[in-house]
């Protein structure tokens, strides 16, 4: 008996409609735990070398953990992996809201998407009924509209994923939604999910789960919200959520502002925490089991309209707001609102609108070559570059490749300052003077992604208990201080293990993260859900292997793929800051040279950054070794 | 004593709908409580907490007398009750619940596992003991 999971894996084929459920393999479970352990292997067996990531025979695999839809803290967690149309190497995007825990009591630890539906469809997932219906009706529609839409015919009660018209248009970082503002945002998951026809999925789930010790795990639980509540964090860092650290991202100079030409953005208390609070938010809006609900649920009004937006948090502030300069909260409210109905991811969606607004503004393109003037600071700008790339009309069939392509596409420099790793934008750290968090975003497996190893804590502080100590002790004091480059691999090497462990487990990281909620509690809740016991120690040695399995499969999948891949854009190594509290600071090539040198060596990797056949196997990945060394 | 919600704290987590499932069940099923949390989105943008609030509808409805206040809650005699739901249908909060699982509908207890666990303080107990 697999305690803690639902027990079967839902597979459905979409040129046939026909569903095939098979039992949850324990190897598979005590291996890889779950979510984006499960993800990772799901990929690497099944995914046909060279697949395209919009060929049908790639798979969208959503996959939940032994702790989602369980009495644990923040419990909503869910997984989605694919081969990334934007890296066209390994790709997850992680949601939070209710749609994991609904897919585990209708029976399903794992649903696997593969094929392309013969026509626009929506999948209909009731305990053991599963059927595919016609989308035509709601195909070109809003992914807020069509959740709403959903749920009238269908009930409240049923959890819905939808794609906007992003998705169904190949944007290849268009995201997949949920609960009126809960994404899985990055890697363009909605993009694949749009290939295959497949416009939404609704679940609903009767049946229970089983724990290991019911009792035990009650008792456990309810002690564990007690002691949430009981830390600074619940009270200090809970009110504005995410936002909350835009003041401090700021003051120590690295906030993505004007498409990461600078890192300082003067206006930011027009656009922080408080402003969401002031003049935004409605309700707190927690994910499935949250003692600590980051999303804030509001009203915005521009002189574009009014809307009802979940957010902004930190992210889209950082990328709406710092990155194409829009100066109130409620411009950047009303951005956030249209990525979310047209089902772009706000963290892309902002960098390629940046990157636009900054082409113009070079020269590099032009009023004709957009359809309009644009600029920096103007929201009408803004909106109708991301109007435009949902449609992939005009101008947006280039945005909607992404900066990678579309820079590459335009040429005259403007690679230089196409802000991404791998093909995937950088999201909301400007880090020219931060080593760890500048290696970090260089080695995440999916890209320029901050959440696998938010090291911006260690350059600053070296080491903080919890977000909210780090943002309680103030930005000015302390000041990021490039002392070294040297010593940074082992603190974010560290972060990759821990930050994706919660990805594995179903559950949200940020009370760990944020507020300081100890590692021991989740040992312990581990052990009452599924019997094992397993201490943190070797938990982490599961997020490692899985790390490795995950470079493993960008290594089979994409050309050329090793250092060449873990570089950021020359602005980042050529450009000094131009004033703000990082004035003057850049790395230098050899710096990031240091940086992936210590960080290869540190892994077991050669100095292209590929897996020695000797790590693979030490961590367990000895069949993945073989398949890499016969592919040479 | 009477549960008492209170919407604006609410958060729509739903941690409540598992407790009254563990304590009254021994099970991790919201699908098996005696509450519900409704989030209405887009607009106007916030959660309703539906509770039993012990007013004694569903025992009036039931034709089997299987239903009586305990205390200071209405409990359902599952060896009386012939699951016709009438008192389903007379709930006037809508919160007597079916399950596949179950002949008997689900109602709350008045177990205060809910207000216990609630980590907003959404759902109060009032009320003198």
């Amino acid at each position: 008996m697999l305690f803690g999971y639902a027990g079967n894996i839902l597979e459905v084929d979409l040129n046939t409609g026909q569903v095939n459920k098979t039992p949850l393999p324990e190897d598979l479970a005590r291996d890889y735990i779950g979510g984006r352990g499960f993800v990772a292997k799901l990929l690497w067996d099944k995914i046909g070398r060279g697949t395209d990531p919009f060929d049908p025979e790639n798979l969208l695999i959503i996959a939940t953990g032994p702790l989602s839809g369980h009495l644990v803290p923040a419990s909503g967690k869910t997984h989605f992996g694919t081969k990334s149309p934007a890296t066209g190497g390994y790709a997850d995007a992680s949601m939070g809201g209710h749609f994991g825990p609904a897919l585990k009591y209708a029976g399903y630890d794992i649903l696997i998407l593969k094929g392309r539906a013969p026509e626009p469809s929506f999948l209909v997932i009731e305990d053991e009924n599963v059927e595919l219906r016609s989308a035509e009706a709601c195909w070109g529609q809003g992914a807020i509209t069509v959740e709403e839409d959903l749920k009238k015919e269908l009930g409240e009660s049923f959890q819905i994923i939808t794609i906007g018209p992003a998705g169904e248009n190949l944007v290849r970082f268009a995201c997949i939604s949920h609960d009126f503002g809960r994404q899985a945002g990055r890697t363009g998951v909605g993009a694949v999910m749009g290939s295959k026809n497949l416009k939404a999925v609704a679940v609903r789930g009767t049946g229970g789960l089983p724990v290991f010790d019911v009792d035990g795990l009650f008792e456990k639980s309810k002690e564990a919200y007690k002691k949430v509540r009981a830390k600074p964090g619940f009270a200090g860092w809970t009110p504005e959520g995410t936002a909350g650290i835009t003041n401090w991202v700021n003051e120590v100079g690295a906030f993505p502002t004007r498409n990461f030409q600078t890192s300082f953005f003067p206006g930011y208390k027009d656009i922080n925490g408080q402003a969401v609070l002031e003049r935004i938010k409605i309700t707190d809006k927690g994910c499935f089991c949250c003692p600590t609900p980051c999303g804030k649920y509001g009203k915005t009004a521009t002189q574009l309209g009014t809307a009802h937006v979940e957010g902004p948090e930190y992210e889209s502030i950082a990328l709406l707001g710092g990155a194409c300069v829009l100066g109130t909260i409620e411009e950047v409210a009303y951005a956030n609102y249209l990525c979310d109905e047209l089902g772009l991811d706000t963290i892309s969606a902002g960098a390629v609108a940046a990157w636009a607004m900054e082409c113009f503004e070079k020269g590099i393109l032009t009023e004709q070559q957009i359809g309009r003037k644009i600029g920096f600071g103007d929201l009408e700008s803004l909106a109708y570059l991301l109007e435009k790339t949902a449609a992939r009309e005009g101008i947006g069939d280039l945005l909607a490749e992404g900066v990678m392509r579309a820079s590459a596409r335009v040429g005259k420099g403007s690679e230089a300052f196409a802000i991404h790793v791998k093909g995937l934008e950088w999201s909301g750290y400007e880090s020219r003077n931060a080593p760890g968090m500048m290696l970090a975003y260089m080695t995440a497996d999916v890209g320029a992604h901050h959440n696998r190893a938010w090291a911006l804590g260690h350059d600053v502080a070296g080491s903080a208990a919890s977000v909210h100590d780090l943002i309680s002790a103030g930005g000015r004091g302390g000041r990021l201080a490039k002392a070294s480059v040297s010593g940074k691999a082992g603190r974010v090497i560290e972060l990759q293990h821990i930050r994706p462990l919660f990805d594995c487990l179903g559950i949200c990281r940020l009370q760990y993260m944020e507020l300081g909620f100890e590692g021991e509690n989740y040992e312990a809740l581990f052990y009452l859900v599924t019997g094992r016991k397993m201490n943190w120690d070797e938990l982490l040695k599961v997020s490692e292997r899985i790390w490795h399995l995950t470079r493993a499969f960008s290594v089979r999948e994409v050309a050329g793929f090793g250092r060449s891949a873990d570089y950021p854009p020359p602005r980042f190594f050529t450009e000094p800051v131009p004033d703000g509290p990082n004035q003057g600071h850049y790395l230098t090539r050899e710096e990031l040279d240091i940086l992936l040198d210590e960080y290869y060596k540190a892994r077991g990797w050669d100095e292209n950054g590929i897996p020695t056949s000797e790590t693979l196997k030490r961590v367990g990945l000895g069949h993945v070794a073989l398949e890499l060394a016969g592919a040479k | 004593m009477e549960l008492k919600p209170i919407h604006e704290r609410c958060s729509g987590c739903r941690a409540c709908e598992l407790a009254c499932s563990l304590a009254n069940f021994r099970e991790m099923n919201p699908a098996k409580s005696a509450l519900g949390i409704e989030g209405r989105f887009p607009a106007p943008g916030d959660y309703r907490i539906h509770l039993c609030d012990q007013c004694g509808a569903c025992a009036e409805a039931c034709p089997e007398d299987a239903i009586s206040l305990e205390s200071e809650a209405y409990l359902i005699d599952p060896d009386l009750c012939t699951g016709c739901l009438n008192c389903v249908d007379a709930c006037p909060h809508g919160v007597m619940f079916v399950h596949p699982g179950s002949e008997t509908p689900i109602k709350c207890t008045l177990c205060w596992a809910c207000a216990e666990i609630c980590p907003r303080d959404a759902i109060v107990m009032e009320g003198g003991a």
